[in-house]
């Protein structure tokens, strides 16, 4: 019974990942960067749907503003810090991440300080536990794979049925060839980030239900997890993205289970390594040949 | 297409590293906001040197070191009040020997070798004596650093046996004090208590296995449960700083234990009793000294409704000292002290009185005479203090009782006087 006891607790740290995993592989798929400000926007979510449930905002309304402003965040992020670079070598823009990643951090340090703050989880999701037959599942479990799902299912939808969504694959196949063909590149780059940054918010939301703490460090380990996820399944690739976020959650929670805890971290790194040095495609990746 | 892969896969290695440099420095970046701090410290202890040069007889200077920023700043704060009001109210009352006490502060931000370097700057300027460190990690770095010197040293609250004796050279810090009991009291205690006060018969414990403190405590605990017959069903650790804290509990509620043994900081202790609601777990919690605090920090405080620590101190004890205690404190600082500034009020307590033997033995001020003999003072210390009666044993640890707090509707109470 214990088995299935984890195997649930690594589904919803899994599903958290995987959803901040598709910001990651959106945003590589579509200009080749890797945003290591991701993280460090859903720390940003986090303080703000704290900060709204404190000033006794509704915390529908607070959740909504939260994802608005991940959105808003990440769209201005784009617009200041990477547009300009969209034509510098690519280290110059990956350089550039990793600055707003430290700007955001310390940002958030300067504003609210370095101590941990308590998430208000319960004003979100109540505790309340459901038993089936041994198993002990939490409200905030059922409630986090089912929200994790349904978001999946909408960007599904979203990237395949949409113009937008056609435009988003269009450009990141050949951005070239987009803009001869009349998208707006500059449109479709600005969505992605802003679908990414929803994604993420809600991600904010869900892991400080499960998690009842933001400190200016958050985003920080969980975008590096989620990154190796989003590698995991093949970066650039959308169901990748969820299979490396499942696979990353599962892993950690069965290190924790056996007792391996001070390995949790190790673990998830020589994943990163040995995907690295045996598939680097990851599960889902396709392997692209140089364009000429 | 092969060598394609490969340099992929190294451009990912070397972006990969990147990150981790990255997070490593973005993990110590406290340093460089509160590095800021620590010059405007420096500024004001400049300014306080300058009126130093006008009227230089007639001043003690001490130091005192730990966290006033970081994840461990409330302990440090506290410390920080109580110590400040003890020698607030001894230079109101004229002093030691005629002569003002002054102390100088230094901010480590709970980290080790900035300990160190806290150390270095209270020498530098001219602390005889020094209180802290507050946490057991950097203390039991700076006792090491401070075998040299023989600086007189007291600590409120690092309660690491390790910190007064090193068990693998078999030597005793003799420098070292402290106005707080040692890991193996709360861990003894606790266990005692589970068995004697609880009819405790199974325990699971979750501790954090990169800490000296929560280790220290976890092994004298699961020492006394075995000697008691108390069965430990469930051995469960983390790594610092993990958050997510599932699959151990997990593990915990299938073994179902009487009491769940917590020896780990407050902050921990929040997420960890807010996810043991999800994973359904119903067993009484025990808990150390290092939960004073949690219910500020914990968003629902009735979950800990029902659970015990053990403390150096109550607010709610009747004793004369301690009631005095608390009314010159709510007078300064408007709130209810607890633990953590009884201990430091009384660490600065028995350092002055140390300090008042030296002067009254008449020992030059600064010399290495000086030193010892403050050291030999509170070596003899044997009077009554705010939390408690102090002796030192041979290990230079106090002998005292422990005050069990428990919780009802989410607040503190006092259940009683336990152990000694």
């Amino acid at each position: 019974m214990i088995i299935f006891q984890h195997l649930l607790n690594g589904l919803r740290l899994g599903s958290i990942y995987a959803l901040i995993a598709l910001g990651y592989s959106m945003v590589y798929g579509i200009i080749k960067l890797l945003n290591f400000a991701h993280g460090d926007i859903i720390m940003v979510g986090g303080y703000i749907a704290l900060l709204l449930i404190g000033a006794q905002v509704s915390p529908v309304i607070a959740i909504l503003l939260s994802i608005l402003g991940c959105m808003i965040l990440a769209c201005v992020i784009e617009k200041v810090a990477y547009k300009p670079l969209r034509s510098a070598p690519r280290l110059s823009l990956l350089i550039t991440a990793i600055g707003v990643s430290y700007l955001l951090e310390n940002l958030a340090q300067l504003i609210w300080g370095a101590d941990p703050r308590s998430f208000p989880s319960s004003k979100i999701i109540a505790n309340v536990n459901f038993s089936l037959g041994g198993v002990t599942v939490s409200l905030t479990t059922i409630v986090t794979i089912v929200v994790a799902v349904i978001s999946m299912v909408i960007l599904n939808l979203l990237v395949q049925k949409t113009k937008m969504g056609k435009a988003m694959r269009a450009v990141s196949e050949d951005t070239g060839a987009a803009q001869l063909m009349g998208i707006n590149v500059n449109r479709t780059i600005n969505y992605t980030f802003a679908i990414g940054a929803a994604l993420a918010g809600i991600g904010a939301i869900l892991y400080c239900c499960s998690v009842p703490q933001v400190k200016p460090t958050t985003g920080y380990l969980l975008g590096i997890k989620a990154f190796v996820a989003a590698v995991l399944g093949g970066i650039g690739s959308i169901p990748g993205a969820m299979l490396g976020g499942f696979a990353i959650g599962m892993a950690e929670v069965i290190v924790n289970a056996v007792g391996l805890s001070s390995w949790t971290d190790a673990v998830v790194y020589l994943v990163l390594i040995v995907v690295l040095l045996v598939k680097p495609t990851g599960f889902m990746g396709r392997s692209m040949n140089e364009k000429v | 297409m092969n060598s394609m892969k490969k340099i992929m896969a190294l451009l990912l290695v070397l972006v990969f590293m990147v990150g981790v440099f990255a997070g490593c420095s973005s993990s110590s970046d406290s340093s460089s906001t509160t590095e800021s701090e620590t010059t405007t410290e420096t500024e004001e202890t400049e300014e306080a040197a300058e009126t130093e040069e006008t009227a230089d007889v007639g001043e003690i200077v001490i130091g005192w070191l730990g966290p006033q920023t970081g994840n461990v700043a409330q302990y440090g704060l506290a410390v920080m009040n109580g110590v400040d009001l003890y020698v607030e109210q001894l230079n109101a009352a004229g002093g030691i020997n005629g002569k003002t006490v002054r102390v100088v502060y230094y901010d480590e931000e709970g980290d080790t070798t900035k300990a160190i370097t806290g150390y270095n700057y209270l020498l530098d300027q001219g602390a005889v004596a020094i209180i802290g460190d507050v946490t057991t990690a950097p203390c039991t770095a700076v006792v090491v650093e401070s075998q040299a010197d023989n600086t007189p040293m007291i600590t409120a609250s690092a309660t690491a046996t390790s910190i007064t004796y090193d068990e693998e050279s078999d030597t005793v810090y003799s420098n070292m004090f402290r106005s707080c009991f040692i890991d193996p009291f709360q861990g003894t205690t606790m266990a005692d208590f589970a068995a004697e006060e609880l009819g405790a018969t199974t325990a699971a414990v979750l501790y954090d296995n990169g800490d000296t403190y929560s280790t220290g405590v976890y092994e004298y605990f699961v020492a006394e449960c075995e000697a008691l017959g108390i069965e430990i069903v469930a051995d469960e650790s983390y790594a610092s700083g993990s958050v997510d804290f599932s699959s151990q509990l997990a593990n915990i509620a299938a073994a179902d234990p009487d009491v769940i043994f917590l020896p780990v900081y407050y902050n921990d202790v929040a997420l960890i009793v807010t996810q043991a609601a999800s994973a359904g777990i119903t067993a009484t919690y025990l808990g150390v000294d290092g939960w004073s605090s949690t219910v500020d920090t914990i968003d629902d405080p009735t979950l800990l409704n029902g659970a015990y620590y053990c403390s150096g101190y109550s607010a709610e004890d009747t004793s004369e000292l301690v009631q005095q205690f608390l009314a010159d404190y709510e007078a300064e600082y408007g709130e209810v002290p607890g633990m953590f500034a009884a201990q430091g009020y009384d660490a600065a307590w028995i350092l002055c009185d140390a300090i008042a033997v030296a002067e009254a033995d008449g020992v030059e001020y600064g010399t290495a005479e000086y030193s010892q003999a403050i050291i030999d003072a509170m070596s003899a210390t044997d009077s009554d203090y705010v939390t408690g009666h102090v002796t030192y044993d041979e290990y230079n640890n106090p002998q005292k009782t422990a005050a069990i707090i428990t919780f009802t509707d989410g607040t503190e109470s006092f259940w009683g006087s336990y152990g000694g």
